[in-house]
C-alpha cells in the first residue's frame, strides 16, 4: 500500500448511499470483477465508470455503503479505479469488506471537510501523516487515523495476509 | 457484561471484554448462499493466484449452505453459480447444503432457525447482511462479506470490535393488529438507518418476552436496517421450546449479567402503537397506516426472511380469508417446510381463492432479483426489509414496507389501508 495517494474527486453529496445503488441486485449473480465495474454506482450515476481514472477518490455523505453485505460493492468501485472513499461514516460491512479484501480505503473525514471538497478537486492523501491536501484549493484537512487493527490489515494488503489471533 | 460481550469473551478466550476491544473470536457456524458462496469461491481463486491454496476447510461440519437468492435458477448465470456452489460443497465435504427441489430449502435466515442450524450462545457469521436475524435465538449473529467468510472457512475465526449495546425495553400491552414488524419499523424511524452503526441492539421487556420465536426474529432481522452489527434477545423458555421441537443438539446458553452496562436504554410503551409503514426510499422514513390511507398501489408482496414465516402467513390469511385482492398479490413462503405447514393449515387455499399467486421460497423480488420485480413507476407494499431506490426493481419504482397484516389489508382494497378498517 502506497503511503501517498493522489487523484481526482468524484463527489456525491448525499447521505446513505446504499449498496443497492452502488451495485443493483440483478448484478449480484456476476462475479467477474471487470464486468461488475461497468455497473458501479448505476443507481445514482450510470456514467460513473467512464468518469473515473485510476487512483481517483469518491467523496460522499454519512453512512456510505449501508444495506447489504455484497462484496460486489467495494469490488465494483475499486475496479473502476477508485482508491479511497472519503466520508464522515461508513456502514460496518462495507467498511470491513473494503479493508479485509484490500480493495480500497474507507477514510473517515469530518462533515465540514466534505463540504470544503468539490467535485473534480485534485487531492493528495498522506497516510503516514493522516493529512489530506487539496491541490486545487490549496487547503489542508485532517483524516481520522485508522484504528490499530485496521492499519495493520491495510499494511498487510488485506486480511488474507493476516494471521488469526494477532489482534 | 452484556450477553453479546459474554458470548464474544467465551469465543475469544477472554475473562472480560468491553466495547471497543478488538478480538479474534472462534466461529461456531458459518453460512453462505448462492450469491455470497460463488463470491467466496472467487476470493479463493484469487488467493490461489497469489500462492495461498485452500487445501481443506477448517471444519466442514460447521459450515452450511443454502440456495435462496436466484432460485429456482433465474437464468443461465444463476444456474452456473448454483453448479459452482454444488461443486464446492462436494469437494470440501460440506454436507449441509439445502438444495431447491431436493426437500427442505429456503431463505438462509429462515433455515437458520427453522432447521435449528444455529444455537444459543454460539458465534454465527454468514455471507448476508440479515444474518443478524438469528440473534433472536440468543446467538451472536453478524453478517460478513466474501473475504471474511473465506477467512473463516480457512481459519475458523474472525476479528470483531466488541460493540456497545443499545437496550430496547418494550413494555405494555400489544394492541390487536400490531406485529413485531411495526415495533422494529418504529424503532428504526426513531434512531435512524445509522442509529445503531457498529453497535448491538438488544430487545427485552414484557412484550418481547411474550412474543413467539418467529415474531422475535422479525425484530432482530431488521436491526441491519439501523446499521447494527448484531441484534440479540436473551434466550428463555420460548427459545428452548422452539429448539426442542427441532433438534437434540446440546448447547450452552449465555445470559447477560444483571449489572451489564448499556450505551443507551430506550423504553417503548406499546399501548398506543399504530400499524406502521416505511415510505420510499428508506426503512427509516416512517409513517403510520392512517396517515398514508388511500395511497394507490400496484402490487402487494408477502415474502422474504422478514415477512413470510409461518405466523406472517397466518396473519395475512386471517385478513384475506373470503376476500378478493384488488391488486397483483404475491405470496412466497420463506422455506419449503413453512410452505408445507401453510398448505396443511389451509392458508395456501385462502391466498389462492383471494386471487394471489403463491410462489416457491426465494429471496426473489425482495432484492430485485426475479419473480415479480417492479417496473418503472410501479408502487408496491411489501413485508420485506428494504426500500432503497431500485431495491425491488426499476430505480423509479416505489416500495412501502409494512407488516403482513397491513400488506394483506392493502391488497384487499388496492390502496394503503389501516387493517383495523378491514377486519370484520
Amino acid at each position: 500500500m502506497n503511503k501517498t495517494l493522489k487523484g481526482k474527486v468524484h463527489k456525491y453529496d448525499r447521505d446513505n448511499i446504499d449498496t443497492d445503488v452502488i451495485i443493483p441486485g440483478p448484478y449480484l449473480k456476476i462475479h467477474d470483477h471487470k464486468e461488475l465495474a461497468k455497473h458501479a454506482m448505476e443507481g445514482i450515476d450510470p456514467k460513473f465508470p467512464e468518469k473515473v481514472s485510476q487512483g481517483d477518490f469518491l467523496v460522499a455523505g454519512n453512512n456510505f455503503g449501508c444495506g447489504s453485505s455484497r462484496e460486489h460493492a467495494p469490488i465494483a468501485l475499486s475496479q473502476t479505479g477508485i482508491k479511497a472513499i472519503l466520508s464522515p461514516s461508513f456502514a460496518r460491512i462495507f467498511y470491513r469488506n473494503a479493508v479485509d479484501g484490500g480493495y480500497l480505503l474507507p477514510i473517515e473525514i469530518d462533515e465540514s471537510t466534505v463540504e470544503k471538497i468539490s467535485d473534480r478537486d485534485e487531492l493528495e492523501i498522506d497516510l503516514s501523516q493522516n493529512r489530506i491536501t487539496n491541490l486545487t484549493k490549496k487547503e489542508q484537512y485532517s483524516m481520522k487515523p485508522f484504528p490499530e487493527l485496521i492499519a495493520k490489515i491495510v499494511e498487510a494488503g488485506g486480511l488474507m495476509n493476516f494471521k488469526p489471533g494477532s489482534a | 457484561m452484556t450477553i453479546t460481550e459474554k458470548i464474544l469473551a467465551r469465543a475469544s478466550g477472554k475473562q472480560k471484554l468491553s466495547p471497543g476491544d478488538v478480538v479474534f473470536a472462534k466461529v461456531d457456524k458459518v453460512m453462505m448462499h448462492d450469491v455470497s458462496g460463488p463470491g467466496v469461491i472467487k476470493v479463493f481463486s484469487e488467493w490461489e493466484k497469489k500462492g495461498k491454496k485452500l487445501e481443506r476447510i477448517w471444519n466442514p461440519d460447521r459450515v452450511w449452505v443454502t440456495e435462496d437468492h436466484f432460485v429456482p435458477a433465474a437464468d443461465r448465470v444463476s444456474a452456473e453459480n448454483i453448479i459452482t456452489l454444488s461443486n464446492f460443497t462436494k469437494k470440501y465435504g460440506i454436507n449441509r447444503h439445502f438444495k431447491y427441489g431436493l426437500g427442505q430449502y429456503g431463505i438462509c435466515h429462515t433455515l437458520s432457525h427453522e432447521e435449528a442450524m444455529v444455537l444459543p450462545g454460539e458465534v454465527y457469521v454468514g455471507g448476508d447482511s440479515h444474518t443478524n436475524t438469528t440473534g433472536a435465538m440468543g446467538t451472536f449473529a453478524a453478517g460478513l462479506g466474501h473475504t471474511d467468510v473465506a477467512y473463516v472457512l480457512m481459519n475458523g475465526q474472525i476479528w470483531f470490535r466488541v460493540p456497545e449495546t443499545m437496550f430496547f425495553k418494550i413494555e405494555g400491552n400489544k394492541p390487536d393488529y400490531i406485529m413485531a414488524k411495526d415495533i422494529i419499523l418504529k424503532i428504526i424511524g426513531d434512531i435512524g438507518t445509522d442509529g445503531a452503526n457498529y453497535k448491538a441492539m438488544q430487545f427485552a421487556g414484557n412484550v418481547v418476552n411474550g412474543l413467539t420465536m418467529e415474531e422475535r426474529l422479525t425484530l432482530t432481522n431488521m436491526t441491519t436496517e439501523a446499521g447494527a452489527k448484531n441484534g440479540i434477545i436473551e434466550p428463555d423458555e420460548t427459545t428452548f421450546a422452539y429448539l426442542r421441537e427441532r433438534t437434540d443438539a446440546k448447547y450452552s446458553p449465555v445470559h447477560g449479567d444483571s449489572n451489564a452496562e448499556y450505551s443507551e436504554v430506550f423504553t417503548y410503551e406499546m399501548d398506543k402503537m399504530e400499524p406502521t409503514i416505511a415510505k420510499p426510499f428508506s426503512p427509516g422514513n416512517i409513517s403510520v397506516a392512517r396517515e398514508l390511507q388511500g395511497t394507490e398501489l400496484d402490487k402487494a408482496y408477502i415474502g422474504s426472511c422478514t415477512g413470510a414465516k409461518l405466523e406472517d402467513l397466518r396473519e395475512a390469511a386471517k385478513i384475506l380469508k373470503g376476500k378478493k385482492v384488488k391488486i397483483r398479490t404475491e405470496v412466497l413462503p420463506a422455506a419449503q417446510s413453512i410452505y408445507m405447514k401453510a398448505l396443511k393449515e389451509g392458508l395456501i387455499t385462502i391466498f389462492m381463492e383471494a386471487g394471489a399467486i403463491v410462489g416457491p421460497p426465494t429471496c426473489g423480488a425482495c432484492c430485485g432479483a426475479h419473480m415479480g420485480v417492479l417496473g418503472k413507476g410501479e408502487v408496491c407494499i411489501s413485508t420485506t426489509n428494504r426500500n432503497f431506490p431500485g431495491r425491488m426493481g426499476h430505480v423509479e419504482s416505489q416500495t412501502y414496507l409494512a407488516s403482513p397484516i397491513v400488506v394483506a389489508a392493502s391488497a384487499v382494497t388496492g390502496k394503503i389501508t389501516d387493517p383495523r378498517d378491514v377486519r370484520q
